[in-house]
């Protein structure tokens, strides 16, 4: 409903506002679709195409069945998903603790929430990060990819003014009747969280997914290789997934099967994301309302 | 803040550390896994930044490398390749912060005014979810639709012009690498500004428009002004974070472009320090971008007290 204060705009005004969100909207959508076609199409489409399809009109799975036959994509799929699940499972458990426990004042509360924040202000550098994963033993393991990114600063602070919210006489209560903070914990205060709790979690789950620096820095070994550094390997630097490297002859059009490369690194972030969306405003918002 | 008072038990009093102890240690235990992060992958990085004075030998390691003073950080001074790569990082930064910044707060104000929360809830959809996606895959997709061989440079081809250059030319890059910022974060920084806007007053736009204050006059009179703790909050964010314009996406396209447009200070780090071996001069050059980066944050926040606003930061508390 428009308020009655507010005036009519101008047919003028209002093809240009369409203008500008409907081509923005279009500039994101249309290569996305281009791309998924693309991998959905058939030889003889993309050359009747000229390389890309706006629409497959003779759809196949094909490269998708080349893609997952071999054993270099199927491997990097696992590693991402290993890499994803456990390292989002790790950091909201770390995530969560220290949040809860900063989140009263409490015993080396106040020391250890000066100690997350100044992570803030300041980043170690690629060399020592480097040589401390080195030394650790990680190089070429894959916690390297999960172990230093467990403890995101910004979700950490979304998480602790939430918990920060949660009202004091609620605890208090639970405390009478004899809850440990354990307790409190599980039982009170995560599930009057559930919303921002995933919220974090899909912003760690993406992180791990997406995260392709790490890999090239710490891992040699081509076999622990994840999507994101197949995706580089194979597409960005069009290096050729050859026949004897998926296993199955004759190898598609290469250009569909790099495209299918391209969706199996999106397909996930695509399927969780409409789910989260409507949270995230107030994940994005908590934390920005700082703690 | 008045919530948080009323949790009485936990007032700070001056409490045997004995009684406290049993009182919170398990929220001591909580804490445990994550300072242990903290000390594992941040505190002990920070304190390994002690390389960029050594002359650092890898098989010597830390304990035994020789000490060197500010050899390195001399050394940096001379060699025209770091200039360049923070000439890069400056110019990339400003022109970041000139084209990008505005335009998730114009996009926000067109949102808001939008009467249909359909449409608007379909272009907060569409609008958020390229934010979500690696920077490889959006590089990748700048490729497919810009590159030599992409979508655009076949359609001209048809269509007997020549091919546009957008993917590998070094002048036009800063150009590239905005328009990869706007495609990928714009829509998603417009979220705090959406958020901001529906805190303000409605009343407040009802009698400046029965006042007769036109849709520009309460623009620049209501929104802008209600906005400007927001603005000012993210720009400070941005300016703590100027030195690192974007590591990824220059990593990835400093090979298609040359490292003459697209090195910028951490991928000087990168090559200089990992894939050159030569670790401290590549630690030097990462501990002066760190640290330049928190005086800037610092000075940037001091400076929005000054200005009243609250900054990130608060003085004392929160």
């Amino acid at each position: 409903m428009r308020p009655i204060w507010k005036e009519r705009p101008s047919p003028g005004y209002q093809a240009i506002k369409a203008l500008v969100l409907g081509g923005f909207a279009l500039v994101i959508v249309v290569p996305i679709l281009v791309v998924i076609s693309t991998s959905l199409a058939s030889d003889r489409d993309i050359i009747d195409a000229g390389g890309y399809v706006l629409w497959p009109s003779h759809p196949t799975f094909k490269a998708y069945q080349t893609l997952f036959s071999g054993g270099l994509m199927g491997r990097a799929i696992l590693v991402s998903v290993f890499v994803t699940v456990v390292g989002t499972a790790i950091a909201l458990a770390v995530t969560i603790a220290l949040a809860y426990a900063t989140s009263r004042p409490v015993l080396f509360g106040r020391p250890v929430l000066l100690m997350v924040l100044f992570t803030l202000l300041f980043a170690p550098g690629i060399i020592p990060m480097f040589l401390v994963v080195k030394q650790l033993g990680l190089l070429d393991s894959l916690w390297s990819l999960i172990l230093p990114g467990a403890l995101g600063a910004f979700n950490f602070v979304v998480l602790r003014t939430f918990f920060m919210n949660v009202p004091g006489e609620l605890l208090e209560s639970a405390r009478i009747d004899g809850a440990s903070d354990f307790v409190i914990l599980r039982r009170i205060v995560l599930p009057l969280s559930k919303a921002v709790v995933a919220v974090v979690g899909l912003f760690y789950a993406v992180g791990f997914w997406n995260a392709f620096f790490n890999a090239l820095l710490y891992l040699n070994d081509t076999s622990k290789w994840p999507v994101q550094v197949i995706l580089r390997t194979y597409v960005l630097q069009g290096k050729s997934l050859s026949a004897d490297q998926l296993g199955v002859h004759p190898p598609p059009q290469p250009q569909s099967l790099q495209m299918a490369v391209v969706v199996v690194a999106l397909v996930p972030i695509a399927m969780v994301y409409p789910f989260l969306q409507r949270h995230f405003t107030k994940g994005v918002i908590t934390g920005a309302v700082k703690g | 803040m008045l919530k948080r008072s009323s949790t009485t038990t936990r007032k700070k009093t001056s409490l045997p550390f004995a009684v406290k102890w049993r009182r919170d240690w398990q929220m001591v235990l909580l804490m445990i896994p994550g300072v242990v992060f903290l000390l594992a992958f941040f505190y002990l990085p920070v304190l390994g930044n002690v390389v960029a004075f050594q002359d650092f030998q890898p098989y010597l390691g830390i304990m035994h490398s020789e000490w060197n003073g500010l050899q390195n950080f001399v050394s940096l001074y001379d060699n025209p390749d770091f200039w360049d790569a923070l000439r890069n990082t400056l110019l990339l930064a400003a022109v970041q912060l000139l084209l990008f910044f505005p335009v998730p707060i114009g996009l926000a104000l067109i949102v808001d005014s939008l009467i249909s929360n359909k449409i608007r809830r379909w272009f907060q959809t569409i609008a958020y979810l390229p934010h979500f996606l690696s920077w490889v895959l959006v590089v990748t997709l700048f490729q497919q639709s810009l590159g030599g061989a992409g979508f655009i440079n076949n359609l001209l081809r048809h269509a007997g012009l020549n091919p546009i250059p957008f993917m590998t030319n070094p002048d036009t890059f800063p150009l590239l690498v905005v328009a990869q910022l706007i495609w990928k974060d714009a829509g998603w920084a417009m979220i705090i500004f959406l958020a901001a806007l529906t805190t303000v007053d409605v009343s407040l736009y009802e009698a400046a428009a029965a006042d007769g204050a036109g849709r520009w006059r309460r623009l620049w009179h209501i929104t802008l002004p209600s906005l400007r703790t927001v603005i000012v909050l993210l720009l400070i964010l941005r300016i703590g974070d100027i030195l690192s314009v974007g590591f990824e996406q220059f990593i990835l396209q400093r090979d298609s472009v040359g490292p003459g447009a697209a090195e910028v200070l951490d991928t000087f780090t990168y090559y200089a320090g990992v894939v050159g071996g030569d670790w401290s001069s590549g630690a030097a050059a990462g501990l002066a971008k760190g640290v330049v980066g928190a005086l800037l944050l610092w000075g940037a926040n001091s400076l929005a007290h000054r200005l009243g606003e609250p900054g990130i930061f608060q003085r004392r508390g929160a």
